[in-house]
């Protein structure tokens, strides 16, 4: 794995909002009790250690460490307010944008440190791209939201056909083929999502964080977009939060459960809903609370 | 199941057969007349603030008829009242409002993206923020002072179009960032988001998405800062718009004149002819006011109806 | 394949460039409050060099632009003050009742009709009112009290009333909307009366977004000028009479600078005199009126 090579004089993070510094919270929690993982994913493509996250004074993720397997579909899930979205978000530094944000711990993208204070979040982001809860297309044309992402980065080499790719990878071409520079919000709600997909794809990341994906759309477009995820694996990593439980076990591989911040248990999907080893995992996936 | 009788013996309801009785009582009575005599004394007053507006229309436009025609509109101010026109102020205005455009839309613009967009909360910014609160609310003959200080006198303007202008960019500045902060503000978070998410940087977010999506706000905003500005006449006063102006300007150093010193002028002389050329004047300038804030009303439709 | 900056420094400097302008545009107006309390500080101590403070604050003869010449502020600050009054008067009770009947009676129908001439009344210039005040208004009041002079506080105050009236209204609509619709449905639901609710329980809890907005009106009459400068009069005059001459802190600015007194002299430093006290007033009003606003602003949220 190579280290990042920072150029000659690279200047600091670059000026967004507060902590693209280095943020370091001294504070470190204990280590999560059971979540040792399981050998044959040590040190996948996104690997977090001891991860600490903090919004002021609050802790919201309390040392998470994690190793997320390559080109597979890890679910993360966990009861309402248990650090789920906070922790996918770190992922990608989106949380940089909350001012009051600090991160303790490492996390690692292929072994390099995605906090080190030469790293740009914007590179970052353009390698793991994120799909919303609500889908949030530009209010431009269905081109111009999946073309705009690798124009502005200078990717913009073949464009027409770089857009098709994407659609048809997002399971949506031949439903807009034909109307590509009709306004996005002219699609449905599942489409929309699909589009956001796409959009996301058409950046050629390796990782792909969806947030509840599938929670503001019918059972019909949450169907095609599960199918969807089936077929995106096979190129790109996949890490979805969800709270619904029935998902992570039908489309995930490996299955993460948080609880207060804490990760409870990590492993093989189908073990972690047979037969989990901690207790209070168990207990949520058999539905006694949350 | 057969409807039973409840059998309420044993209970406190009285069971001697009366009907209840829900009519009003007489101080009931008497709270429901005072309050319909309230509603219809605010329902008054709100409506003679509207007659107030119809009164003030239609005496200006008694005192204007018959003295607004074309002649009025190509002539110069003269001491004879029927050959005297406001030409000059029509084009004084017309000037001084392009240029306080040219200035004072880019930086309020710009200044209200940084306060929403850029800046970390802190003290500095929350000093800029009580500060443009304050700033609306200054007289506006303030300004005019200040421009006299500074632009007039101190850079050595004169007094012209420019020194006007830019007197009259900082009077309307602080209410142009409050509409366009508001306007930015209501661009949904999820859409930035969006855009960072793909890997954007700040500016290419604000400039790609945000900025358009608060452009008809932003405008709406602008369009009444400047309906404001034309309107005003103390600012003008200070930096030494001239009342008797015989020619158009020709650049922005020129001397000149406005509606609102024209108005002034002739509505403070005693005879009655120049009341009339006044009021003249002022339906000129309703006319603008009411075209401009139509296209303001217009264009927040437009964005809230999106 | 490293996460570092592509084109990092171009991009970088563009970013920052862009930045830096935005917050200079931002100090712009930090940058005309320092100059508004610079110029105003500057030549009023220059004016205060000469004329003892105490003079000008506590006098009540104001005769600065001929012989013998007397300093004292009262007069203008007078002045002032009946605009205030006068258009207390007819703004708060009209305001405060239209912003009850706009939020409380009203259908949204009716409101999207008021609402938009409420805004009209609002963006009719000053010098309109100024004119209106002298051609219309004063003829009526002289008609009906023989003494009122043609320029007179009366008149000036109705019509600088009927400017800040707009004002009034839509802030107290505004907070008068803010309350919670629960409020009044428990009102409602002990048998209240409509006009019981909105003024003992609605205003009430409205009642710092009102207070504030009559400041703020306040603020605004006291600021006023084109239209006391053509209706009120020129005359320094400290009385409570509403028939007589009168003239405002803002109208005397305007007299001194239409008029010929030399730049540089005492007389025309008096200028910045009073400005700076207009100045002066006038921030303290909009200070306690945003303390006010924002101190409340927290109680539903």
């Amino acid at each position: 794995m190579k280290r990042a090579q920072s150029p000659p004089g690279a200047v600091a993070a670059q000026g967004q909002t507060m902590s693209d510094s280095e943020p370091r919270s001294p504070a470190r929690a204990e280590g999560s009790p059971a979540g040792r993982p399981d050998a044959a994913i040590q040190g996948g493509v996104l690997e977090t250690r001891d991860l600490v996250v903090r919004y002021g004074d609050t802790a919201a993720i309390k040392g998470v460490s994690l190793a997320i397997p390559e080109r597979s579909i890890t679910a993360i899930i966990g009861p309402s307010g248990c650090g789920k979205s906070t922790l996918l978000r770190t992922l990608n530094r989106m949380n940089d944008f909350i001012p009051s944000v600090s991160i303790g711990g490492r996390i690692y993208y292929r072994g390099l440190d995605l906090y080190r204070p030469d790293v740009d979040p914007v590179e970052v982001r353009r390698r793991i791209g994120m799909v919303f809860q609500k889908p949030n297309p530009f209010p431009k044309s269905i081109y111009r939201n999946v073309a705009w992402g690798p124009q502005i980065n200078g990717l913009d080499a073949n464009l027409p056909e770089l857009v098709e790719r994407s659609l048809r990878k997002a399971a949506l071409w031949e439903e807009v083929k034909d109307r590509l520079h009709d306004p996005a919000t002219s699609l449905s709600g599942g489409q929309q999502q699909r589009l956001c997909i796409a959009r996301a794809l058409a950046m050629e990341p390796e990782v792909i964080l969806m947030d509840e994906p599938c929670s503001a759309l019918d059972p019909v477009s949450t169907a095609h977009i599960e199918d969807l995820m089936f077929e995106l694996k096979e190129r790109y990593t996949i890490v979805i939060v969800t709270h619904n439980m029935q998902q992570a076990a039908r489309v995930s591989d490996h299955t993460a459960f948080l609880e207060a911040g804490e990760l409870i248990e990590f492993g093989d999907t189908n073990r972690i809903f047979t037969k989990p080893e901690v207790a209070r995992t168990e207990e949520y996936v058999t539905g006694r609370f949350g | 199941m057969s409807a039973s009788k409840i059998d309420l013996s044993g209970s406190n309801i009285d069971q001697s057969g009366s009907k209840v009785d829900l009519r009003a009582t007489p101080q009931l009575r008497a709270r429901r007349t005072r309050a319909s005599v309230f509603r219809w004394l605010c329902q008054a007053m709100t409506l003679s603030a509207v007659a107030f507006l119809g009164l003030l229309l239609f005496q200006v436009v008694r005192d204007a008829w018959g003295w607004l025609d074309w002649n009025f509109l190509s002539s110069f101010p003269s001491r004879r009242p029927e050959n005297a026109g406001i030409k000059g102020a029509l084009f004084g205005t017309l000037w001084m409002i392009s240029f306080t455009a040219l200035i004072s839309v880019p930086v309020g613009v710009a200044a209200a993206l940084y306060l929403e967009e850029y800046a970390r909360p802190g003290r500095l910014n929350t000093l800029i923020q009580i500060n443009i609160a304050n700033l609306a609310g200054v007289p506006s003959i303030v300004y005019g002072i200040l421009g006299l200080a500074l632009f007039v006198r101190g850079v050595g303007l004169g007094k012209s179009v420019l020194a006007a202008s830019l007197t009259m960019s900082l009077l309307i500045l602080p209410v142009i960032i409050i509409a366009a902060r508001e306007a930015i503000r209501a661009v949904p978070s999820s859409l930035r988001q969006a855009a960072y998410a793909l890997g954007a940087t700040r500016w290419q977010t604000v400039r790609h998405h945000v900025l358009p999506s608060a452009l008809p706000g932003i405008l709406t905003g602008v369009i009444l800062a400047l309906s404001r500005a034309i309107g005003e006449a103390a600012p003008l006063i200070m930096t030494g718009a001239l009342a008797f102006v015989a020619f158009v300007p020709r650049s922005p150093m020129d001397d000149f004149t406005a509606l609102p010193i024209q108005i002034y002028n002739w509505a403070s002389r005693p005879q009655a002819e120049f009341h009339h050329l006044a009021a003249a004047a002022i339906v000129v300038l309703l006319v603008v006011l009411f075209a401009m804030n139509s296209l303001a009303i217009v264009l927040r439709q437009r964005a809230s109806g999106r | 394949m490293s996460l570092a900056r592509r084109r990092t420094l171009r991009r970088d400097g563009v970013e920052e460039g862009i930045r830096a302008g935005l917050f200079l545009c931002a100090l712009v107006s930090v940058a005309t409050t320092a100059g508004i309390i610079g110029v105003l500080a500057f030549e009023a101590f220059e004016f205060f060099r000469e004329v003892p403070l105490t003079e000008f604050l506590l006098g009540t003869r104001w005769t600065p632009l001929f012989e013998p010449r007397s300093f004292g502020v009262l007069p203008l600050v007078g002045g002032t003050f009946m605009i205030v009054i006068g258009s207390s008067v007819v703004a708060v009770p009209l305001g405060l009742a239209s912003a009850i009947f706009l939020s409380e009676y009203a259908g949204a129908r009716l409101r999207g009709v008021l609402k938009p001439v409420l805004e009209i009344l609002a963006g009719v210039p000053t010098v309109v009112y100024g004119y209106f005040a002298l051609t219309f208004v004063t003829p009526i009041l002289q008609r009906f009290f023989p003494e009122t002079r043609v320029f007179n506080a009366a008149s000036a105050s109705i019509v600088v009333g009927i400017m800040i009236l707009p004002l009034i209204a839509s802030l107290c609509d505004d907070a008068l909307r803010a309350v919670p619709e629960e409020l009044r449905q428990g009102a409602f639901a002990l048998g209240a009366t409509r006009m019981e609710v909105s003024l003992r329980v609605v205003v009430p809890a409205a009642l710092s977004g009102v207070l504030a907005s009559f400041v703020l009106a306040v603020s605004r009459a006291i600021g006023e000028t084109m239209a006391v400068t053509l209706a009120a009069g020129q005359t320094p005059n400290l009385t409570f009479d509403f028939r007589e001459s009168i003239q405002t802190m803002t109208a005397y600015i305007v007299q001194v600078s239409l008029g010929d007194a030399p730049a540089g002299t005492v007389a025309y430093k008096t200028l910045f005199a009073v400005a700076a006290l207009l100045f002066v007033i006038t921030l303290s009003m909009n200070l306690i009126a945003h303390r006010v606003l924002g101190r409340f602003r927290e109680v539903y949220e």
